[in-house]
């Protein structure tokens, strides 16, 4: 099996650049601020953030913020809630929230909550529980939970609750890892856990441990290292972690690594991304992999950082 | 207009002449530098100049369409196709046409679901036949596709089309009776549809569905789930119906994938449900060679049971027997 092949890792996220004219490179130019998150925060978690210039990145952040207050994915592009939360996350990774202004960045995201509590994730309208996810962190980062109708935005997830414990995107769906992320995170950053039917859910999520040690998002379907990261931050936000196979998990992770060029991939033996790198190595700090930063479920930023902001001020 | 007969490069096409194309600031010393194709750049380069511009045009029409095909993940170019779309008063059934062909070779984007689910709005209810046809065929590509069933859900409840959607979770469901989505959607259905009348009413009919269908598969963790839902908050009515705890018997009497069936009579036993000696001799015969000798307490041998036929979770197993009441 081996072990986290850190530096391999590292190289990897800061050599992207260096991988020319991939398909990967032009799907990801809209969503480049997520792919600075996941590479950043992994860099983090590994204990390399200083490999990076921290101004350069805080400059082309600034760039993208669009006059609404809300940041688009790239220069030019539209603002999104998917960015904003993720520049604002990179911005407290280099603890440089103080070049925002915090009311302007809220009133965008306060904006897009809609009368029944729900979030859309821009101007157009779409709505989901992902996006109840992204305004309620990120609004709790900036300190401005107040701005939003809380009780609202609860209910509206409560609304999305399955019988099977789990949470879909809008009332009616059919609960998947990456929707429960959302909706427990939400829960939990607004001290709404008690709508969680602990037991219950717990049960579900260790269902979704397979075989191979790895973990699937839905019944019946193939595991997947980023569902290292939602089922396993869900099962430790309602304390049930210890209900799941922690070192047959750590095991598949580690064989989902390229341990010559670095990187984590979706499964073993596939091609390695930086989305499944973040997932795999938080899924290992999640896991308490020594030499690993502790990273907080909820927030999905390192646990110092998390500190940082909330006590510190 | 197609974008095949666009074989000029935009900067050597008379009909762009007069547009300056804007490049992609990727900041200085970007730290995800992204390398990118030279006909990327320029179809970008033209689109950031006609969206500065406000440009709602057919040639801005089109730009839009050649920029989805290099790619269909960027909602700013989705965003200015629907102000063209408006501006223009395009008819917006031939925009749906041009999204299907878009749709099935992205399954999975966001962006084309949700420019999908716009013009459907736009429309109304004259096209909910023809949405509701168009999730089946990306259910028939991907039959767990999550877009395309909330895509399906939505348009159910806004353009509605309720006839035949029990009868579609049946034929998935005998396609693939493993399919968590198509118990879902069973599910959305008999709770929601205006045209059944509510989970109580469809009760009875439906736990003799869900039966047959564990019988069929009782390692399928879905129906077993479904058939505990279809007793939404009546735990008294799960607990003293008959055909709940018997389904559990045969299973077990089956010898064979047992899991669901020890999990559901142990739930059922936790709410009170008296088992009789018949229950006790199946879970009896189930103990492995070396497991604890026989508890008095048959939840406490269940649990003994699942600690070890289910050893990946044999932590849950644990916490649930010490859960248990002290047996008298």
């Amino acid at each position: 099996m081996g072990e986290l092949v850190v530096d391999k890792h590292v190289k990897y996220i800061l050599s992207v650049e260096k991988r020319k004219d991939s398909f990967e490179s032009v799907v990801l130019e809209h969503l480049r601020m997520n792919g600075v998150y996941w590479g950043l925060t992994t860099l983090d978690l590994l204990g390399k953030l200083d490999a990076l210039d921290s101004n350069e990145v805080i400059q082309w952040i600034m760039k993208c913020q669009h006059e609404s207050g809300g940041f688009a994915g790239n220069i030019g592009h539209d603002p999104h809630l998917l960015y904003t939360l993720s520049a604002v996350q990179v911005l407290a990774l280099f603890d440089k929230l103080n070049v925002l202004d915090a009311d302007r960045v809220a009133n965008y995201i306060s904006g897009l909550q809609n009368v029944d509590g729900s979030f859309s994730g821009d101007e157009w309208g779409e709505v989901d529980t992902r996006f109840s996810y992204l305004a309620i962190c990120c609004l709790s980062i900036l300190h401005r939970l107040d701005k939003m109708n809380v009780e609202k935005a609860v209910n509206y997830i409560v609304s999305c609750k399955n019988v099977d414990g789990g949470f879909g995107c809008t009332p009616g769906g059919e609960s998947h890892a990456g929707q429960i992320f959302c909706c427990v995170g939400a829960l939990a950053i607004t001290g709404s856990l008690h709508h969680v039917d602990k037991d219950l859910l717990g049960w579900w999520l260790c269902e979704r441990q397979v075989k191979s040690g790895g973990l699937n998002g839905r019944p019946e379907k193939l595991p997947d290292v980023c569902y290292s990261w939602w089922v396993l931050s869900s099962l430790i936000m309602i304390d049930r972690v210890h209900w799941i196979n922690k070192d047959k998990l750590v095991k598949f992770i580690l064989n989902c690594q390229d341990t010559e060029n670095g990187g984590i991939s979706d499964r073993p033996e596939d091609a390695v991304d930086v989305f499944h790198t973040y997932f795999g190595v938080a899924g290992l700090s999640l896991l308490e992999y020594p030499g690993l930063k502790a990273i907080d479920p909820a927030h999905a930023l390192p646990v110092d950082v998390v500190n940082r902001i909330f006590f510190q001020k | 207009m197609d974008a095949e007969e666009h074989k000029l490069p935009l900067s050597q096409n008379p009909e762009w002449a007069d547009v300056t194309p804007i490049p992609q600031d990727d900041g200085s010393n970007p730290v995800v530098p992204i390398a990118y194709k030279p006909e990327f750049i320029e179809t970008m380069d033209y689109f950031r100049a006609v969206y500065k511009a406000n440009e709602f045009s057919p040639r801005a029409l089109q730009l839009t369409h050649q920029a989805i095909l290099l790619n269909p993940g960027n909602y700013t170019v989705w965003h200015f196709r629907r102000l063209i779309l408006d501006a223009m008063g395009i008819d917006l059934n031939e925009e749906l046409d041009f999204m299907s062909g878009i749709s099935e070779n992205n399954p999975k984007n966001y962006q084309i679901w949700h420019h999908r689910r716009w013009i459907a709005e736009k429309l109304g209810a004259d096209v909910a036949s023809k949405e509701l046809d168009f999730t089946e065929r990306m259910l028939f590509l991907d039959a767990k596709n999550y877009h395309a069933w909330s895509y399906r859900q939505w348009v159910l409840q806004a353009l509605g089309g309720w006839e035949n959607e029990l009868n579609y979770c049946h034929q998935l469901l005998e396609e693939d009776v493993f399919n968590n989505s198509a118990w879902n959607q069973r599910y959305f259905v008999v709770s929601g549809s205006p045209l059944l009348g509510g989970l109580e009413a469809m009760r009875e009919s439906e736990v003799k569905y869900t039966v047959e269908a564990i019988l069929r598969c009782p390692e399928n963790e879905s129906p077993w789930r479904y058939l505990r839902g279809l007793y939404k908050n009546d735990p008294k009515s799960w607990i003293s119906d008959p055909q709940v705890s018997s389904v559990c018997l045969k299973v077990l009497s089956a010898k064979a994938n047992h899991v669901f069936a020890l999990s559901t009579l142990l739930d059922l036993l936790s709410h009170g449900f008296q088992a009789n000696q018949e229950f006790r001799d199946a879970v009896d015969s189930l103990r492995p060679s070396n497991s604890d000798p026989p508890d008095s307490d048959l939840a406490k041998t269940i649990c003994s049971i699942l600690q070890h036929v289910d050893s990946m979770r044999v932590n849950y197993w644990t916490w649930r027997k010490s859960k248990l009441p002290l047996s008298v």
